[in-house]
């Protein structure tokens, strides 16, 4: 579910500039290249199968026509979210007159053969998530840059959503069609019968936990056995603690992952993880989310993508969120992860111009509507849309996402997907045994990791 | 005097093997071998150059380019799945030849006694290992899950504060899984061993009764011995299975090893499978696994073809 570069062009040649000039081997051709590994020492630096570099497309080769039929490569394998992709493409058919095929994909298949799959003969079109994770396959030339559709759609979208459609080069590789709030859910019924309060401070927010325990609830229902839940409550203890600046630093690699502002960030969960359901380690995320429908914990810190997806539509009206708690009143609540999924086109793609087209329809209020309609849980990201159809939790999510100064991906979109890795091992060894000693071992252990990760 | 054409079959007949032997498992051994000295993302494609003369901007990956035992010295040094992966593949090898096979040997030697209900215990037992692996997944999820689990709840530990975390926990979580790889395990052993059973000359066994032998005796010094060409395949069986150990772990942790469950074949796995992948690390990796794994092999080859010397 969650998830996970500008070679900035002069400072590493994509494939294309450099095969030119280096002897290469295409990745489809390494084992042919291999039965003359003893070759190469005879051959020594010349051309070892130069001819293999069958890989360079020509960028222009693929325009297509412009009407032309295109094939959408999507990874919306569940039932829920399948529909509502099928509403929106039919109505860009309409709109633009484009014919789309939609290929569907397992939503993990679809993101395990990602980089093949861009390499090889991909759809036109394709889902995809903003972030680092685009930035990475972007400035590898795997994607076509959109700064054309993005003239036309730009007066749609607020400048956060701008900006993470962009690659490290400042071009547009993506059109954002929804995102979610992390946030804390709670059940009304809960906080009413019982006079809980909305807490607005940490301590608040430590008082009410404790209130609840003394009650018989388990105040936080949590759980990390699937490996990214938890970076979700790093983030926001790091985005409250240390700020924004701070987070995408430590997530770039330019604060080191021993710096005291992490270990703070730490120190501070130690305090709350005594309020959090036993055993998370062993837990998926639905089963956790189960103990807050059926009342048994108070609180989840989660995104709605998920606890809202995951809820009976019966009991969704009982449910209602709040932002995390404000820790650091330099910061306050001006930040929060809200994780954004849209479209990006494969430098691959055949139809580019069709696809393009399509591109534009759905960078649109309308085409966001249209996909809304049988979704319940996310919220589109044109600025100032309301769909008809949004429910209680998407007016406010749409309404605590605007008030952001500013919204992170998520740590396994922001950051490299190595260190993403290495960081949800270190959590899930913090919550086996929240102590000191634990917390600097684990920052030792990915600043290890993280140095020949971002180094080289 | 060897005619042409017998020349030419002879060569058909060595070349065909040799060549889908190459192809299947030298090219890709040497390739992965080659490719562990590597630094490469899948993407784009790999150049004979050492990684030193491209340029490196932080966090984003350079193009595929050698980089000497550098992968190596990563996984030893600072990849922190790696010891414990050495130390859980021991482990599991160590369960499976010590308790796994000797009990699906057991289950094989009452079976073939010919107690009452044999061929259900035989369906039974051998059940789990014709199980799709998803199925093994979920069943064991069911029983291990720490809520709602059929242990937790059983023994009464399914409360916030008394639960036992079977699979999460990392002192735990191994151990839960050797049951069910062994509940697997020794279905399969069971089956090979129940042939091999039946294989016996039944009149040693016949000689052994009138020369006063009790069937603790008749077992170990007649039939166990006669039976070596299957102990040995058993055996072999045994130290593939656990070398190979994936599976279950994978079902498991759904990809992303929990702490506890290290492999070395989820390690190689979760580096070169993946949104974004470390395919030289993973290699390297995956070199190791292989060595690891020549030992057994080569111990078998050689005890096998000294025999065949003599």
């Amino acid at each position: 579910m969650p998830d996970r570069s500008d070679f900035g062009g002069p400072t590493a040649g994509t494939p294309e500039t450099d095969s030119a000039i280096t002897p290469s081997l295409s990745r489809r051709t390494a084992l042919k290249s291999v039965a003359g590994l003893g070759a190469v020492a005879a051959i020594g630096s010349t051309s070892l199968l130069a001819a293999c570099s069958s890989d360079k497309s020509s960028n222009s080769g693929n325009a297509g026509s412009a009407t032309g039929p295109i094939t959408f490569g999507s990874n919306y394998s569940d039932a829920a979210t399948k529909d509502a992709f099928a509403a929106l493409t039919q109505a860009a058919t309409a709109s633009t007159k484009v014919q789309i095929t939609v290929n569907t994909t397992d939503h993990n298949t679809f993101q395990n053969n990602i980089s093949n799959y861009l390499q090889g003969t991909p759809d036109s079109l394709a889902t995809w998530f903003a972030g680092y994770r685009l930035q990475f396959f972007a400035a590898q030339g795997l994607l076509a840059p959109i700064d054309d559709v993005w003239d036309k759609i730009g007066a749609n979208f607020n400048d956060a959503a701008k900006n993470l459609s962009k690659g490290l080069d400042g071009h547009y590789y993506l059109v954002p069609i929804y995102n979610y709030p992390w946030v804390v859910f709670y059940n009304k019924s809960v906080f009413q019968a019982k006079g809980y309060q909305i807490p607005a401070t940490w301590d608040d927010f430590v008082a009410l936990c404790k209130k609840m325990k003394s009650d018989g609830l388990i105040p936080l229902a949590f759980a990390e056995k699937d490996g990214w839940p938890a970076l979700g409550t790093f983030d926001i203890l790091n985005l409250r603690l240390n700020g924004y600046d701070y987070h995408i630093k430590l997530m770039k690699h330019e604060v080191p992952w021993t710096d005291p502002g992490v270990t703070a960030v730490f120190n501070q969960w130690r305090e709350l993880l005594q309020y959090c359901q036993n055993g998370a380690n062993g837990r998926l995320w639905q089963d956790a989310a189960k103990t807050l429908e059926n009342k048994q914990a108070g609180m989840m810190f989660q995104g709605s993508n998920q606890v809202a997806a995951n809820y009976d539509p019966k009991n969704l009206a009982d449910l209602d969120f709040f932002p995390f708690p404000a820790i650091n009143p330099a910061y306050g609540t001006d930040y929060m992860d809200a994780p954004a999924d849209g479209f990006m086109l494969p430098k691959k793609g055949k139809n580019q111009d069709a696809a393009k087209k399509v591109l534009e329809y759905i960078g649109t209020k309308d085409a966001e509507t249209d996909f809304l309609k049988t979704d319940h849980w996310d919220v589109g990201l044109a600025s100032g849309l309301i769909a008809p159809t949004y429910n209680d939790i998407q007016k406010k999510s749409a309404a605590e996402i605007a008030k952001c100064k500013n919204v992170s991906q998520f740590m396994d979109r922001d950051t490299h997907p190595d260190m993403a890795n290495a960081m949800i091992k270190a959590i899930q060894s913090f919550i086996d045994s929240p102590t000191a000693a634990t917390i600097a071992s684990i920052q030792k252990s990915a600043e290890d990791q993280a140095k020949p990760i971002f180094t080289s | 005097m060897l005619t042409r054409r017998d020349k030419l079959t002879v060569a058909a007949m060595i070349g065909v093997p040799l060549l889908l032997d190459a192809a299947f498992v030298w090219i890709p051994a040497l390739a992965s071998v080659f490719l562990s000295f590597t630094k490469w993302t899948g993407v784009g494609s790999l150049h004979i150059k050492p990684c030193s003369e491209f340029p490196s901007a932080p966090g984003i990956p350079q193009p595929g380019c050698l980089y000497g035992v550098q992968n190596y010295k990563q996984a030893v040094t600072i990849y922190p799945d790696f010891w414990p992966a050495v130390q859980h593949n021991a482990i599991w090898l160590l369960v499976f030849i010590l308790i796994a096979t000797p009990l699906g040997m057991l289950f094989a030697v009452i079976i073939d006694r010919g107690i009452k209900g044999s061929r259900i215990y035989q369906s039974v037992l051998y059940l789990p290992v014709m199980l799709s692996l998803a199925l093994i997944g979920i069943i064991w999820e069911l029983i291990y899950a720490n809520n709602y689990g059929l242990i937790n709840t059983v023994i009464g530990r399914n409360g916030n504060d008394n639960l036992i975390d079977w699979l999460g926990n990392p002192h735990l979580n191994l151990w839960a899984l050797l049951v069910e790889a062994s509940w697997r395990q020794a279905g399969y052993v069971m089956v090979l061993y129940l042939a091999g059973l039946k294989a016996v000359d039944p009149s040693l066994r016949e000689a052994s009764l009138v020369d006063g032998a009790n069937p603790w005796q008749t077992f170990w010094r007649v039939v166990f011995p006669a039976m070596r060409p299957i102990n040995i395949v058993v055996l072999v069986v045994t130290v593939i299975e656990s070398l190979r150990a994936f599976d279950l772990v994978y079902i498991t942790s759904k990809g992303n090893p929990l702490r506890g469950l290290e492999l070395l074949s989820v390690a190689v796995t979760q580096n070169i499978v993946g949104e974004t992948q470390r395919i030289g690390f993973g290699s390297a990796l995956g070199v190791i696994l292989l060595v690891i794994s020549l030992v057994p092999i080569s111990v078998f080859l050689y005890q096998t073809f000294r025999r065949e010397e003599r």
